[in-house]
């Protein structure tokens, strides 16, 4: 397939070997299990459960709370010893609420809806519900139900669903494993969600750095006209959706814009094996695979995790810390988040729990800018980092928005290359949580503006109504008008 | 257990300020080595007064600003300043030439306007145009190359008596090709006569020339400057627009009136030009950040040299033609961002065409 270039981008150390050959190992069950209710982007799922509840596996414990939203199952069988607060797996740490569950080491299943018999010719909407219920949310690191994307078809028409096995942040390798262990999988589920969306094509883009994947999920899907599996080149960041639909399509998403809107809906391989399960088995999305690796950890492995297992738990598993971790990052070295405390649990996007060293960060006192414009050529968003952090550095936030803060898919490239160690993709966080602010209380007001509006105006009416009652009772007018003087 | 948190991304470019300052400045020991032969001790002796010099003045500067002078100094921006403010003096000129040079440079260009990163001019040009402006002849004397250890050649004793005492003996000097040109055309005689009494081509490439202390082995420099792309460290926009402006201004015009206007080449081949196109003009702080803009201050430098060179008092024109053009590249800046992903140019969001 021909592939089209992408602007920009960095090459960084992937420093994937680490894990790469290392097949997927199952966590111990631990003593716990913290279960979140907010896993996803959107609101957070409303709690079914409460504590000394007896539960079974893929047991519902909290259901999904409006349109955009995603319930939560009991990842084994247990008791529920409480819903309380606990810390988040977020840089803040704050505490969030959470159902604590104590295995009874059965892993019993619970009653699974029944398996979809022939999911190719049931309707679309019979497995979006299927995906919605069985709490699945995209697994590459967003976490955005996956149902309401899987929707899509429903509004406008499709032409190819996006498999997102590029995998570019460094050091992960839990799609690159799940792809080279549960191919057919991938691909069956695949297939589902192309039917459910009406795509008639499916391309999974892979990078080049995964040449066993590529292979094995090129022969899985030689039985099927319709899926292609494209080796992506290895540039940073090619797992970000826009840029993956334009190296495979050639199509440039217009700002503002979903891939939606070209035709295309990217989905996560791990995402599709998750809808496999689903519809086929009817289980719900209770476990996933999470590349646990970092200079800091003796025994890096690929870890199949039940949702809800603390980061301590994990790092247990792999031998524990080699050497003094300098930060624990949640998902990739570039996009990740650090975490504030082991306590947190794993989540549904948990991709990746990092112990990092020193050496490995790199971090450096940050010196003043010398404008050598790197930033500016590896951009893959067309952006001018130097000049909007020059603007945020004196709080000109409307400068930075008209340069466009607000597209950045605050991918950290341009702070991988400063020479100088600006954290310039911390400023344009900054900036972008500020002007999202701003803008919600812009909405806010303007809102409220037209309540009082539209209020002031149906008590005028009202009192108009009223008048006009008053003036058909009586009908007769007290006073005579200048008129029927003058006619008098 | 206490985890110090940062903010992503974790991990980086194995690249800093430093690494970048002294790659550049490996770049430069090949010419400048080549040009201390040539030049001799006279031109060993203001390297160091030079550069010296411009590393005592920032010392001085951040002290006055209160700044760690330790860190700061050891970024090597400094010694790439006085580095290049040496190459671009005539070899044996005197100290006070260097000093000064240096003030002008360090305190006035760079720190006046909130230090690295922050001046709007190349602080080594700044420095060496103050000096021509004001010492016209000092600045203007040339000499003929004599090699280290050669007969003639001044030894030490001597070369101290040149810098520091003001020595210059008359019988050394000599004028660079392009002010041989510029003072014959005044005199009637035309570009096609006078160009015989310039070095050949192939001397003029290899550096056998008159000519700043840094600035006469073309190929010295090219190596330098071919070093810094492969490092990544410049890119080749600059040097190419640089030298294909100041070419074709030269080559067409050449064709027009052969007698009036030297060739493309004896342009590129002479004075400043690849000194200029590789590590002058391609000075970060200085330059347009975007590649394209990076074409048009380059195409700009060029065209500038050219009109220096041919219309102006001065015989050459780069220290004035990348000064007049750092002064645009704020505005440049402005004109030549990137269109971003999924806009316009004009920074509107693509229209969306039907799949």
């Amino acid at each position: 397939m021909k592939l089209y270039p992408i602007r920009g981008g960095i090459h960084p150390d992937y420093r994937k070997d680490q894990t790469s050959e290392k097949a997927i190992v199952a966590l111990p069950m631990p003593a716990a299990l913290y279960i979140p209710l907010q896993q996803h982007i959107g609101a957070p799922a409303e709690v079914l459960v409460s504590a000394g509840d007896l539960v079974k596996k893929g047991q519902m414990i909290a259901r999904s709370q409006g349109v955009i939203s995603s319930p939560q199952h009991a990842p084994t069988s247990g008791r529920i010893t409480a819903v309380t607060q606990v810390a988040a797996p977020h840089p803040s740490g704050l505490p969030q609420s959470t159902i604590i569950l104590e295995p009874d080491g059965k892993d019993e299943w619970a009653d699974l809806p029944e398996p979809i018999a022939d999911p190719f010719a049931a309707d679309p909407h019979t497995i979006h519900d299927r995906v919605a219920q069985s709490g699945i949310v995209g697994m590459g690191g967003a976490a955005f139900p996956s149902a309401v994307k899987l929707n899509l078809g429903t509004q406008k028409k499709l032409e190819i669903l996006l498999l997102n096995g590029a995998e570019c942040e460094p050091y992960l390798t839990c799609d690159d494993r799940v792809m080279r262990e549960f191919p057919a999988e991938i691909i069956d589920g695949a297939r589902i969600m192309a039917h459910a969306l009406g795509t008639p094509k499916v391309v999974i883009g892979i990078e080049q750095n995964k040449p066993q994947a590529i292979e094995i999920m090129t022969k899985a899907a030689s039985a099927f006209a319709e899926i292609e599996v494209v080796a992506v080149p290895v540039q940073y960041p090619m797992g970000s959706e826009r840029h993956l639909v334009q190296a495979i399509t050639g199509r440039e998403t217009p700002a503002r814009k979903l891939t939606a809107d070209l035709g295309v809906v990217v989905h996560n391989v791990a995402t599709a094996r998750a809808v496999h399960h689903a519809v086929r088995f009817g289980q719900p999305l209770v476990a996933r695979v999470v590349t646990v690796s970092g200079g800091a950890i003796r025994e890096p492995k690929n870890v199949l995790t039940p949702i809800g297992a603390r980061i301590a738990d994990l790092v247990e598993f792999c031998g524990g810390f080699a050497a003094r971790p300098e930060s624990v990052v949640n998902g990739g070295p570039m996009m990740g988040q650090p975490l504030a405390s082991l306590e947190a649990p794993v989540v549904k996007g948990t991709s990746g729990i990092l112990a990092l060293t020193a050496e490995e960060i790199n971090n450096h006192p940050t010196s003043p800018c010398i404008r050598c414009g790197t930033c500016v050529t590896i951009c893959p968003c067309g952006l001018s980092p130097v000049e909007m952090a020059a603007f945020i550095r004196k709080d000109k936030l409307d400068g930075a928005a008209k340069l466009g803060v607000m597209d950045c898919v605050s991918c950290g490239s341009c702070s991988w290359a400063c020479p100088s160690h600006i954290p310039l993709v911390h400023y344009f966080n900054y900036a972008k949580g500020v002007l999202r602010v701003l803008e919600n209380e812009q909405r806010k007001s303007d809102r409220v503006k037209t309540l009082a509006e539209v209020h002031n105006l149906r008590i005028e009416k009202a009192a108009e109504a009223k008048r006009a009652a008053l003036a058909a009772r009586n009908p007769a007018p007290t006073v005579p008008t200048a008129e029927e003087k003058a006619s008098a | 257990m206490n985890i110090v948190t940062l903010s992503g991304p974790f991990t980086h470019a194995s690249n800093s300020v430093q690494k970048t300052m002294f790659t550049v400045l490996l770049a430069l020991i090949p010419a400048t080595a080549f040009n201390f032969y040539l030049f001799g001790w006279p031109a060993i002796l203001l390297f160091t007064v030079t550069v010296g010099s411009c590393v005592a003045v920032e010392a001085a500067c951040l002290s006055l600003a209160r700044q760690p002078a330790k860190t700061v100094l050891s970024d090597y921006s400094a010694v790439l300043t006085g580095w290049l403010l040496a190459m671009s003096l005539p070899p044996w000129a005197p100290w006070w030439i260097g000093l000064l040079g240096a003030v002008f440079a360090i305190a006035l260009a760079k720190h006046a306007f909130g230090g690295i990163g922050q001046n709007v001019f190349n602080p080594a040009m700044v420095g060496r145009t103050a000096m021509l402006v004001s010492f016209p002849v000092v600045m203007t004397a040339w000499v003929m190359p004599h090699p280290l250890f050669s007969s003639g050649a001044p030894g030490l004793a001597d070369a101290i008596a040149i810098t520091f005492g003001g020595h210059l003996p008359d019988t050394v000097s000599a004028a660079s090709a392009l002010g041989y040109i510029k003072t014959e055309l005044s005199r009637g005689i035309p570009v096609t006569q006078s160009m015989a009494h310039v070095p050949e081509l192939m001397d003029m490439a290899l550096g056998y020339r008159a000519g700043s202390l840094g600035e006469t082995s073309a190929i010295l420099i090219l190596a330098g400057g071919l070093f810094l792309m492969a490092k990544r460290i410049i890119s080749w926009h600059i040097p190419l627009s640089v030298m294909g402006g100041l070419f074709v201004m030269g080559a067409v015009f050449n064709a027009v009136d052969p007698a009036r206007f030297a060739s493309g080449t004896f342009h590129l081949m002479s004075g400043a030009t690849f000194l200029g196109a590789f590590f002058i003009a391609t000075d970060y702080v200085t330059s347009p950040v975007s590649k394209k803009g990076q074409l048009v201050f380059g195409l700009g430098c060029g065209v500038l040299i050219w009109l220096i060179r041919t219309f102006a008092g001065y015989p050459e024109g780069m220290a004035f033609a990348v000064l007049l053009m750092n002064g645009l590249t704020p505005i440049i800046d402005q004109y030549t961002r990137p269109r971003a992903f999924g806009r316009s140019s004009k920074g509107e969001p693509l229209p969306l065409e039907k799949p």
